[in-house]
């Protein structure tokens, strides 16, 4: 089966500039070579801590961000993928993969060319305090897509604002207000509503649910769920929340400094976690029922700078199971058993 | 009711905003005993964080703490923390009540070091000990050095013999701006920074001498907030408030700061009062758990009784809305209303599925319905007794 | 936390509801009534003016002259607030010397305005080369005391109180250009403007509808307290003689032409009633400059 998008070698690196010529020191490596297929329709959950890259890698794919290297595929077709795999690998035709990167290959496009995507490919963010214009009224918020991908004018564009935001549970009473009357959950709502009101095929969700209450929470992942349903969305859902990523996404990916260290279906990826760094990550989650307090020792340190990654693997400073191969070699992301990947010297296919 | 650490009866808070009054907490009950941890639970909106900040007095403009008692059991017996005057309540705030906040980024001083901030609080309740300290030292320094230096030491023994008796001297507070006579500064210094570096050490921090010296800005979340907790145990309080303190940390940090709150409560004895919207914290760290609701506390009861057994509807509805996987998520009807115009009768009555009409007229009393239970719903109405 | 909403049926409900909220805050503060009244009272004199001293020749902002003595003469009926040097009639003076004082203040402020916003913005917003190279000029201007850089321009270009305007106007605008910079820098970086061009957003429209309208409050803060300012700098460019032209209805060209008269406390009329109403017109922008600074600072909002 064909991704619907496919990431390949995926960087970002913000560059360092200091001294009086301001001169690049070095790179903060937020994404460093991250190569993921995401499926048409799935919910795909990308989880691991501050600073690993999830929310970088969630912006890089849908061009808010411009990627330092690698290839980003959108609705590609399989034979294309094939095409530009062998390409990749034997080095013969750079005429042919450029053109054919051109033409695929979202991290080569720019300017003008990036807007039809724009349509396709939203977001949805944190913090829907910060994520609306305070002084736009909501009409204006949800309806400002419309205006600018010239999709809907006057009375057809009101329309389907109103349609929109009927769909996540407000109404035509909440067009003519601004975002500080509402309440957090409101407020997402509205910022789904502008995420969503283009009919985009592929939406990022950053940790939307991680500022609103644990009741409101349920009502937003309900809605999540009705509107893929509805919409024919696939997601990417980014969150350091670890028992919101397990009900909603069918796989889940879990990155550490920059790369993606487990990968796999999210039910065998909770329960059995093979990777040191997720087993680490999962037995800290609290458990909101008393009579299973974990008494495990939690992971000692913290997390190095993503400027100069440890050598290796990234997580062998931190690891108790380290090898000797873990401080000079950087083990690859492997599927070990039906879809599950993991990036782990101790754990081979 | 003598165990009790903290007790608040009563507590009214509103608030005069421009769109009217908020009643922001509605004849608040709750009460902590010796040695336990009260987790306060509750979603955005509920009081618990201004009932953290009430009980030191503390409430932010433009709100006002109008009504009730928080009795506090300090040494000198129980006093009601609602009665004193500013100047008594500096003197309990970091030595019998201390508080630890959510964002330990912010609850720093960006232009002092680590070690300042830890020392302001040895500095405001410590000082005879730590003049007591000084003394001791210039005591065995006293026959060193040629006459100059024994000069300076005579100087110095009388300046903090001085600061012993009054430290707010009127010749103590113009020494201390006269450059060389304020050379005495450094030895206090001195002795602080010794108590400074024990406790960052108790704290688990990894070398303490080195991050005693960095700013705020220099450390990482999970540090900051182990310079927060130090600063709010230095003095070893009996009643530690904590404001969501892991909130804004990463899970795997937060599991540090949780281990290192529960080993420091079993060595320094402390009660804490734990407010939070997380119920996996609450149920990991928690013995009892009172859970709030739009202004009033709704249930207290022990942690496992809470868990299995809730008894107010707000709290049965706040349990399965948890999202677990493979079950349809359950959510609660309807908004946290607005505290300006608050619902007649029982707060959530608009929202409860169990609502009759008595709850819309008649607000409910916290009764005991079990043992150690309590509720505050028709439900229940005098409590099975 | 949720609250009840309102029901608001057209689309400026909610703006004037904003707006009222506003209006209450200015109000609470007896400084800020203050200053709107000081402002309010000098907006009806100016407005006033033909009526109140009717003009007698064909540019009302001649003063008219008594006769031709030199030497001033004290309050009578002919002459309410006495003559000055010259014989001109002071309340005549001071009146229509009011809409000069607005003139200037909106005029220079609003040109600054102009200019700083739209160097300001594009300095902000694109950054790099640019913003260094618009940054060092603003700078190279802000490096000259203002006041000399002005009189240096105006006896360069010529007398007179278009002359002033520009020459203030060019002294002016870097300063606001900073503040405009600034704001935009702040703004630039929140979350909806990222959302905005995740939308498709052109550059144009971000500034325009995102940046601008949440970055304006410290710039009409600090064009409300700058016009008192502006109108001292033209008063003393005006006392010091390059300003208005001979005769002309302005505060500042009045005192200069008490210049000889100001030892004399026979004729105190001359300076002190002309410099009252500078040192009020002042006052009254700078109370309103801090009324505005209350209401729109954005932690004292209630938000």
């Amino acid at each position: 089966m064909s991704a619907f998008l496919e990431t390949r070698e995926l960087r970002k690196y913000y560059a360092i500039k200091g001294g009086v010529f301001k001169r690049k020191l070095g790179d903060v490596k937020a994404v460093d070579g991250v190569s993921i297929r995401i499926f048409e329709g799935e919910s795909f959950g990308l989880v691991g801590e501050s600073g690993c890259g999830k929310t970088t890698f969630g912006k890089t794919v849908i061009r808010l961000l411009e990627p330092t290297a690698g290839g980003i595929y959108f609705n590609a077709s399989p034979e294309v993928m094939e095409e530009i795999e062998q390409l990749e690998s034997s080095n013969k035709n750079p005429q042919r993969l450029k053109a054919l990167r051109k033409q695929f290959d979202l991290s080569t496009f720019k300017g003008r060319k990036l807007k039809p995507i724009r349509r396709m490919m939203q977001v949805v963010y944190q913090d829907p305090t910060t994520s609306l214009n305070p002084r736009m009224l909501v009409k204006d918020i949800v309806g400002e897509p419309l205006m600018v991908q010239k999709l809907a004018k006057g009375v057809e564009r009101r329309q389907r604002v109103t349609e929109i935001l009927r769909k996540v549970g407000l109404t035509e009473r909440h067009l003519y207000r601004y975002p500080h009357e509402f309440s957090g959950g409101q407020r997402q709502r509205i910022a789904i509503a502008r995420a969503l009101v283009t009919n985009p095929r592929f939406v990022v969700l950053d940790e939307p649910t991680s500022s609103v209450d644990v009741s409101v929470r349920a009502q937003l992942l309900n809605l999540f769920q009705e509107l893929q349903k509805d919409m024919g969305l696939t997601y990417l859902f980014v969150s350091h929340d670890l028992s919101v990523v397990e009900c909603i996404s069918d796989r889940v990916g879990v990155m550490y400094l920059g790369k993606v260290v487990e990968l796999a279906p999210t039910a065998g990826l909770y329960r059995e976690p093979l990777h040191p760094y997720a087993q680490a990550l999962f037995s800290s989650i609290p458990i909101p029922d008393p009579t299973k307090r974990r008494r495990r020792a939690p992971l000692k340190g913290e997390v190095p700078s993503p400027i100069n990654p440890p050598l290796g693997c990234r997580f062998n400073p931190r690891c108790d199971k380290a090898m000797e191969i873990c401080r000079r070699e950087e083990p690859l992301l492997v599927d070990v058993e039906k879809g599950h990947f993991v990036a782990c010297h101790l754990v081979r296919g | 009711m003598s165990e009790n650490v903290l007790d608040l009866k009563n507590l009214i808070v509103r608030f005069y905003t421009y769109e009217g009054i908020v009643e922001a907490l509605d004849e608040v009950n709750l009460n902590l005993r010796k040695g336990e941890t009260l987790g306060l639970v509750g979603e955005t909106g509920c009081g618990k964080s201004v009932t953290g900040l009430s009980v030191l007095v503390l409430v932010p403009p433009p709100g006002k703490i109008e009504g009730g008692k928080a009795v506090l059991q300090t040494e000198k017996g129980n006093i009601d923390l609602l009665n004193q005057d500013e100047a008594n309540l500096r003197d309990i705030r970091g030595e019998d009540v201390s508080m630890i906040f959510q964002d330990p980024r912010s609850a720093l001083n960006p232009v002092y070091t680590a070690e300042d901030q830890v020392a302001e609080v040895f500095l405001q309740h410590r000082l005879k000990q730590l003049c007591n300290a000084v003394l001791d030292k210039l005591e065995r320094e006293t026959q060193d050095g040629g006459s100059l230096k024994k000069l300076a030491n005579r100087y110095e023994k009388w300046i903090f013999q001085k600061m012993l008796k009054n430290p707010k001297s009127l010749s103590l507070r113009v020494l201390s701006k006269i450059p060389i006579a304020r050379r005495y500064q450094r030895r206090l210094k001195e002795e602080t920074r010794k108590e400074v570096i024990r406790v960052l050490g108790a704290m688990k921090i990894p070398d303490p001498e080195r991050v005693a010296d960095m700013y705020p800005h220099e450390l990482s979340g999970g540090m900051a907030q182990r310079v927060v907790i130090a600063i709010a145990l230095g003095c070893n309080p009996r009643l530690l408030l904590a404001d969501e303190p892991t909130t804004n940390l990463d899970v795997t940090i937060q599991a540090q700061i949780l281990e290192l709150i529960r080993e420091l409560r079993e060595k320094f004895e402390s009660s804490i009062l734990y407010v939070t919207h997380d119920l996996g914290v609450i149920a990991e760290l928690c013995d009892r758990v009172a859970v709030m609701y739009a202004g009033n506390v709704c249930e207290i009861a022990d942690v496992t009784d809470i868990f299995k057994n809730p008894l107010h509807p707000y709290t049965q509805a706040l349990l399965e809305s948890i999202p677990r996987p493979g079950k349809e998520f359950k959510s609660i009807e309807g908004e946290v209303p607005s505290l300006i115009n608050p619902p007649v009768g029982c707060r959530f009555n608009p929202r409860c599925p169990k609502a009759t009409q008595l709850c819309s007229q008649m607000k409910p009393k916290l009764v005991e319905v079990e043992k150690d239970h309590f509720a505050m719903c028709h439900l229940y109405p005098g409590g099975s007794k | 936390m949720g609250q009840r909403l309102r029901e608001f049926k057209s689309g400026m409900e909610p703006t004037i509801h904003e707006l009222r909220f506003m209006w209450s805050r200015v109000v609470e503060n007896p400084l800020s009534i203050l200053g709107f009244a000081i402002l309010a009272f000098f907006v009806l004199i100016a407005v006033l003016a033909p009526m109140m001293a009717p003009p007698q020749g064909p540019d009302p902002y001649i003063i008219p002259r008594g006769s031709q003595f030199d030497e001033p003469s004290g309050i009578s009926a002919t002459h309410p607030f006495g003559t000055t040097e010259g014989q001109y009639d002071i309340y005549y003076g001071v009146i229509w010397g009011t809409r000069t004082a607005f003139r200037i203040g909106i005029w220079v402020v609003g040109a600054s305005l102009i200019i700083s916003i739209a160097i300001g913005c594009i300095s902000g917003y694109y950054g790099g080369v640019i913003d260094e190279l618009m940054m060092r000029f603003t700078d190279i201007i802000l490096a000259f005391p203002g006041l000399i850089l002005a009189m240096a321009l105006v006896v360069a270009l010529g007398r007179g109180l278009d002359t002033v305007l520009l020459a203030l106007v060019l002294v002016g605008w870097p300063g606001y250009t900073r503040v405009v910079r600034a704001e935009i820098l702040r703004v630039k970086s929140e979350d909806y403007v990222e959302a905005a061009k995740a939308v498709g957003c052109s550059d144009l429209r971000v500034i325009v509808r995102h940046i601008l309208p949440n970055s304006i409050y410290p710039i009409v803060i600090m064009a409300s307290l700058d016009i008192g300012a502006i109108v001292l700098s033209a008063a003393a460019l005006s006392f010091l003689g390059i300003g208005a032209p001979e005769g002309y209805a302005d505060w500042g060209y009045m005192i200069s032409l008490s210049q000889t008269w100001i030892t004399n406390l026979k004729y105190w009329h001359t300076f002190t009633i002309p410099g009252i109403f500078i040192a009020t017109f002042v006052l009254g922008w700078n109370l309103l400059g801090d009324a505005f600074r209350d209401v729109l600072d954005p932690t004292l909002r209630r938000r």
